[in-house]
């Protein structure tokens, strides 16, 4: 699989490099300014992008910019970003081409190097990747939502899953649970926040995100 | 019958200010009195409450001068001084001297306080002088018809009638103007001077400072003690639990590795740490995006269903996009906690140079700047900027909290539309045509000069001189006034655009 990697600080990119590699990622470039990263990403069209939000030369949002505008002319590019922090703001912005393969964690998130690559992954088939803190926020944000209020504590567990872009396989995986039980709790889920039910992982995924976004 | 009312209130007006200036007069002698005793005699005990009754009666006259003359004059004294604190040891320190109780030095400050504001000497000066100055053209038209009444009453009927009907024919169009010019008389002494004007900024600009730094300086302490104890303790830790990791790689590698597994749990905590520090410091999005989306960010992560408008030609410098950025964040937090609020609109824009935020909130209101250390802790941070929030929250709501800040963008020259490109023009045209063409050329023929020079009239047919010559000073006086019009229009669209 074909990555485009950026990322200014020089030790975390070698380091990035080394562990997409380690997993078999074929890093086409690894750049660490905003300008670099645009004409990577347009030039070799890879299957997955992981960007760093900060980049030179202005060290603002550069990273989520060429990321965002390399979306707007190859629809669909799969980007992963990555932030010391993380804002709805930022989240809102990657999710509002409602294509999906986006992903967004906090970079902590590369200490477990095989959840990160199981999260690279998953961007790079078009899925999605939130953070738990993003997904955090969304949900205390939606505090006085109505039909949130209805779930129960289990269901809200496969709601917050759910949103970070799991597949119901992981969710069952995750919290104990045989798949037809996620299956349930997901039904209820999608019957009490009144959305349309979907087989499709990803879809239901959006689904989601598109609710708590809709505040 | 209508058109007589306002005279007969405005000659009321200067019959009660003309009596007014009496009641002034005498407070005015009091004081003199009190003077007197206390730099004379040595009664310096007399003086503060004479100055009290001065300040009363001259407080009095302001309060008229607004409402009757249509004149405000702000109050000119300085601020009064904080009462005496005693010290650890429970005396009271004046100077070099040491005191049981406050009375002296409380007394010692009072009487600073007083001798040195100018605006006392002032204050005086209006009393001994008002009765001259203000009360008789206050009182004029009344004088004068008492005069008429006097002669009258002497065996002069005709020049007593002619007093009263001067009196009278008059008052319509002096009595109103009279009571006006009372209040400009008032205001030129009891108004502050530029001088104190300057100083009470100056002062209020100093108190401004003095908070700044003080929070600055405890806001780094609170970084420091945070760092300290928190990323800082975590990461010597993580670097013992690797060392031990690292003696045990040969030995024991199953205790290595959950070593190191800990290490990586303290280091996902410290830096948890660290981006919450930061936020509290200088938010990531605020850097990264200006203050409009950083208020969108605020609105996203607020429990109330926020909306928000943003207007901004460009972005602030950053010290105040971070002032504003904190007071709506707090703002929003404070409907979201006290309010009972569901919904709240925020607005950013820009009002000329000012930046100006609106939070408005649908809560149950009473929010009160004075009690709320929230809504303090914003005027302060606004402060150092000369910043203002304005908080109104009647019982039952909504809330509307507005800050300013003025100055957050650069002024820049307004763009030479073609209205102002023609005001310029003429400006710089027009004395051509009416001095030396117009003006300039009609002397000389009046004189009959030989001298013809380059003025355009002269060098005509002969019919032809006095027509170009009254059409030059035309053209000249149409420049200058186009140029005042364009220049008055510029300048009520600017004076509107600030307003």
């Amino acid at each position: 699989m074909r990555v485009v990697l950026a990322e200014d600080l020089h030790l975390l990119r070698e380091g990035l490099v080394a562990l997409l590699r380690a997993h078999g990622f074929e890093v086409v470039a690894a750049v660490e300014s905003g300008p670099e990263l645009l004409a990577a990403l347009v030039g070799e069209r890879p299957d997955v992008a992981v960007v760093d939000v900060r980049l030179p030369p202005t060290f603002t949002d550069e990273g989520l910019q060429a990321a965002l505008t390399a979306r707007r002319q190859v629809p669909g590019l799969p980007v992963l970003v990555l932030s010391q922090h993380v804002e709805q703001l930022y989240a809102r912005e990657l999710l509002a081409d409602g294509s999906g393969a986006v992903g967004y964690l906090l970079k902590d998130r590369v200490f477990n190097g095989e959840q990160f690559v199981d999260a690279v992954r998953r961007v790079a088939a078009g899925g999605t990747a939130m953070d738990p803190e993003v997904i955090a926020r969304l949900l205390a944000s939606n505090a006085r939502n109505e039909p949130l209020g209805r779930l129960t504590p289990r269901e809200r567990e496969v709601l917050e899953l759910m949103a970070e872009g799991r597949s119901n396989a992981a969710i069952g995986q995750r919290l104990f649970l045989s798949d037809s039980a996620v299956g349930k709790h997901t039904a209820n889920i999608f019957a009490k926040l009144g959305l349309a039910p979907s087989d499709d992982d990803n879809r239901r995924v959006l689904a989601v995100l598109a609710f708590l976004n809709s505040k | 019958m209508t058109s007589a009312r306002p005279t007969l209130v405005a000659l009321g007006r200067g019959a009660a200010l003309a009596g007014l200036a009496l009641l002034g007069l005498a407070a005015g002698l009091v004081m003199l009195a009190a003077v007197l005793l206390t730099f004379l005699v040595g009664l310096v005990v007399v003086f503060p409450s004479a100055v009290r009754l001065a300040r009363a009666v001259t407080r009095v006259q302001r309060g008229l001068a607004a409402r009757w003359s249509g004149v405000s004059i702000d109050e000119p004294y300085l601020p009064a001084p904080p009462p005496p604190v005693p010290q650890a040891d429970g005396w009271y320190r004046d100077g070099r001297t040491l005191y049981k109780r406050p009375t002296v030095p409380a007394f010692n400050k009072r009487w600073n306080w007083m001798t040195k504001d100018p605006a006392t000497w002032r204050d005086f000066a209006f009393l001994l002088s008002a009765p001259v100055a203000g009360g008789f053209v206050a009182a004029a038209p009344l004088l004068a018809a008492a005069y008429g009444v006097v002669w009258a009453a002497g065996g002069n009927p005709v020049m007593g009638a002619a007093w009263i009907l001067l009196a009278v024919s008059t008052a319509y169009w002096y009595a109103p103007w009279a009571v006006r010019m009372h209040g400009r008389i008032a205001a030129a002494l009891l108004g502050p001077t530029e001088k104190a004007r300057l100083a009470h900024r100056v002062s209020r600009l100093d108190a401004a400072r003095t908070e700044v730094v003080d929070s600055q300086a405890a806001e780094l302490r609170r970084i420091e003690r945070d760092l300290h104890d928190g990323a800082q303790a975590r990461l010597v830790a993580i670097g013992m639990t690797i060392g031990a990791a690292e003696q045990l790689l040969e030995s024991d590698p199953q205790a290595a590795r959950a070593l190191l597994g800990k290490a990586r749990e303290a280091s996902a905590t410290a830096l948890q740490e660290i981006r919450r520090l930061v936020r509290g410091i200088h938010p990531p999005v605020l850097a990264e995006r200006g203050l409009g989306d950083a208020v969108r960010a605020l609105a996203l992560d607020s429990p109330l269903r926020t909306h928000v408008t943003v207007d901004l030609p460009e972005r602030a410098s950053a010290p105040l996009e971070s002032a504003a950025y904190f007071a709506v964040s707090e703002l929003l937090a404070n409907a979201a906690r006290h309010g009972d609020a569901t919904e709240a609109w925020v607005d950013v824009s820009a009002q000329g140079p000012a930046l100006r935020v609106t939070v408005t909130d649908d809560g149950h209101g009473g929010a009160d700047p004075e009690r709320g250390t929230g809504l303090h802790g914003i005027e302060r941070r606004l402060g150092a900027f000369d910043g203002v929030l304005a908080v109104n929250s009647p019982a039952g709501g909504p809330t509307t909290a507005v800050i300013e800040l003025p100055r957050a963008f650069l002024a820049r020259p307004a763009p030479l539309t073609p209205w102002r490109y023609l005001g310029r023009l003429c400006w710089a045209l027009w004395p051509i045509p009416l001095f030396p063409q117009g003006l300039v050329a009609m002397v000389l023929k009046l004189v009959g000069s030989p001298v013809k020079s380059w003025f355009l009239a002269l060098h005509m047919p002969q019919p032809f001189q006095w027509p170009v010559i009254v059409g030059m000073i035309a053209l000249g006086g149409g420049l200058l006034a186009v140029a005042l019009a364009s220049t008055v229009r510029t300048r009520e669209k600017e004076g509107g655009a600030c307003a």
